[in-house]
């Protein structure tokens, strides 16, 4: 038998802020994460601006031992689910005592790995690197910590799909208790934000220069956009099955009721419209609903002058041209393999407000995004339903629906 | 390096790396259970040692001290010999 799955608890360390009611200030006032990185310029960037995140102080609430393995996505990842775990009214001793999963997306360990080598390089001998490294190297460094850390019994899994793969994590989560193989599952995506996590990819030009002007730089949909702006942190949603929630008594932020996915089989790197529309499509006959249903639309949309316009594109062909649209990465730059998670977040916060989180930047549209509803503006607005889009390299797709939870 | 360097230094690193308090650092204490050493803890406990003093335990070492006050008579051997 199918089960209903709810939601139970979110949390988030962001650029945005280091937890959900700061974040929620910043989405009501479409407040900017990005700054100008001077170090990015020695080191030969492209272009020097990022979300920032200040590295967490675990001290107070971990173990050296527990601290060890961890690097920016776990140590993000930690912050993220221990914010998310109180909300839902989950602690170790619950945990340890039943079967919970975890699946988090997560696609890299730059930072971690380099710091490694660069130890090895120096030293010659890899009996002195300690016995941290390796788990702060391996791509599962969220899993292994979490799991350890809050004694999880169920699923354990990383999952990795590029900029999808918060999506995707909760995705899988969300069908794993829909069809009954577990209770409760810790999902969510982690970024690393450091000097070397995203070097290649400015590489490749996809990066705004707008650098006189970075809260302005990440502008998703508007004419002059000219690239994305690279962030990260990590974002944690708790997912559950409804008679779980109900049994313990859980807070019930929302209900997933429609996950779509697809992959483009075409180029590593440009999106492609019928990926994007077969996913939207599969998530709407998912969830069973007709796509008048939805009240608001968290774009992917990145600021790129190709992504926007071909997502655009899709959310125009598949719900028209009225839904409320906007993309929190004109505040968040993306935060790329966190960004799936942290969108859910973003926009659970938005329906349990009755708000749309402003667009910011958008200022004049172009051909296509012209023809849907983006809001630039903080606006009051009754959500019962929501559907965010995540597209990544490689031509993963993702868009999960998720209602206001009713009886 | 003299003894009273070595168990200076010792207690110092120690307490650091393994967030111990130095006054537990006492020579007929038990090294291994002070530290609360578990197979992974052994690996840090030998890159602290090479950067701190300078030469590199080997698993028997370990296994043939029991107190920190019999770790300082290995480090004074070892050093000797460097």
């Amino acid at each position: 038998m199918e089960r209903r799955v709810v939601i139970t608890g979110i949390g988030t360390y962001s650029c945005l802020g280091e937890n959900t009611n700061d974040v929620l200030e910043s989405l009501r006032i479409g407040r900017s994460g990005i700054i100008y990185d001077e170090q990015r310029k020695d080191f030969g960037y492209r272009s020097c601006l990022t979300g920032f995140v200040k590295e967490p102080d675990l001290k107070p609430f971990l173990s050296r031992r527990e601290r060890l393995g961890m690097h920016e996505p776990a140590m993000f990842a930690y912050m993220s689910t221990r914010e998310a775990l109180e909300q839902a009214k989950l602690d170790v001793d619950f945990l340890e005592k039943t079967e919970t999963g975890i699946i988090f997306g997560n696609d890299s360990t730059a930072g971690a790995v380099i710091n490694t080598i660069d130890k090895v390089r120096e030293r010659k001998d890899t009996t002195l690197i300690g016995s941290g490294d390796i788990f702060q190297n391996m791509n599962c460094t969220v899993n292994m910590n979490l799991s350890t850390i809050y004694k999880l019994k169920g699923i354990n899994i990383s999952l990795s799909a590029a900029c999808a793969s918060g999506s995707h994590a909760i995705g899988l989560g969300y069908l794993m208790i829909k069809q009954g193989l577990q209770d409760r599952v810790v999902c969510g995506g982690a970024q690393e934000i450091n000097l070397y996590a995203m070097a290649s990819f400015d590489g490749l030009g996809a990066f705004s220069i707008r650098q006189d002007d970075p809260t302005r730089a990440s502008r998703p949909f508007d004419r002059d956009r000219d690239g994305l702006v690279p962030s990260g942190g990590s974002a944690t949603v708790i997912i559950e099955s409804l008679e779980s929630a109900l049994k313990r008594n859980a807070p019930i932020l929302g209900e997933i009721v429609g996950y779509g996915f697809s992959s483009n089989g075409d180029h590593i790197s440009n999106p492609n419209f019928d990926g994007q529309f077969r996913s939207l499509n599969m998530a709407i006959k998912h969830a069973g609903i007709d796509p008048s249903e939805i009240d608001y639309v968290n774009a992917h949309a990145t600021s790129t002058p190709v992504g926007d316009t071909t997502e655009a594109q899709a959310i125009h062909a598949v719900l028209g041209g009225k839904v409320p649209v906007s993309s929190t990465k004109g505040m968040t730059g993306h935060e790329c393999w966190m960004a799936g998670a942290s969108e859910i977040a973003y926009s659970l916060l938005m329906m349990n407000n009755d708000f749309v989180a402003p667009n910011i930047n958008f200022q004049n549209p172009d051909e296509d995004s012209k023809k849907i509803n983006i809001i630039p503006e903080y606006k009051e607005h009754k959500i019962d339903c929501f559907l965010s889009n995540s597209f990544g390299f490689g031509g993963t797709n993702s868009s999960i629906i998720i209602k206001k939870f009713k009886k | 390096m003299e003894r009273l360097e070595i168990i200076a230094i010792t207690k110092r690193f120690l307490s650091e790396e393994f967030e111990v308090d130095e006054a537990l650092i006492v020579p007929e204490n038990n090294l291994h259970s002070t530290l609360d050493l578990d197979s992974l803890d052994y690996v840090d406990l030998v890159v602290v040692i090479e950067e701190n003093l300078g030469f590199k335990p080997t698993s028997d070492d370990f296994k043939a001290i029991t107190t920190f006050n019999e770790f300082y008579d290995l480090a004074e051997q070892k050093l000797a010999l460097v």
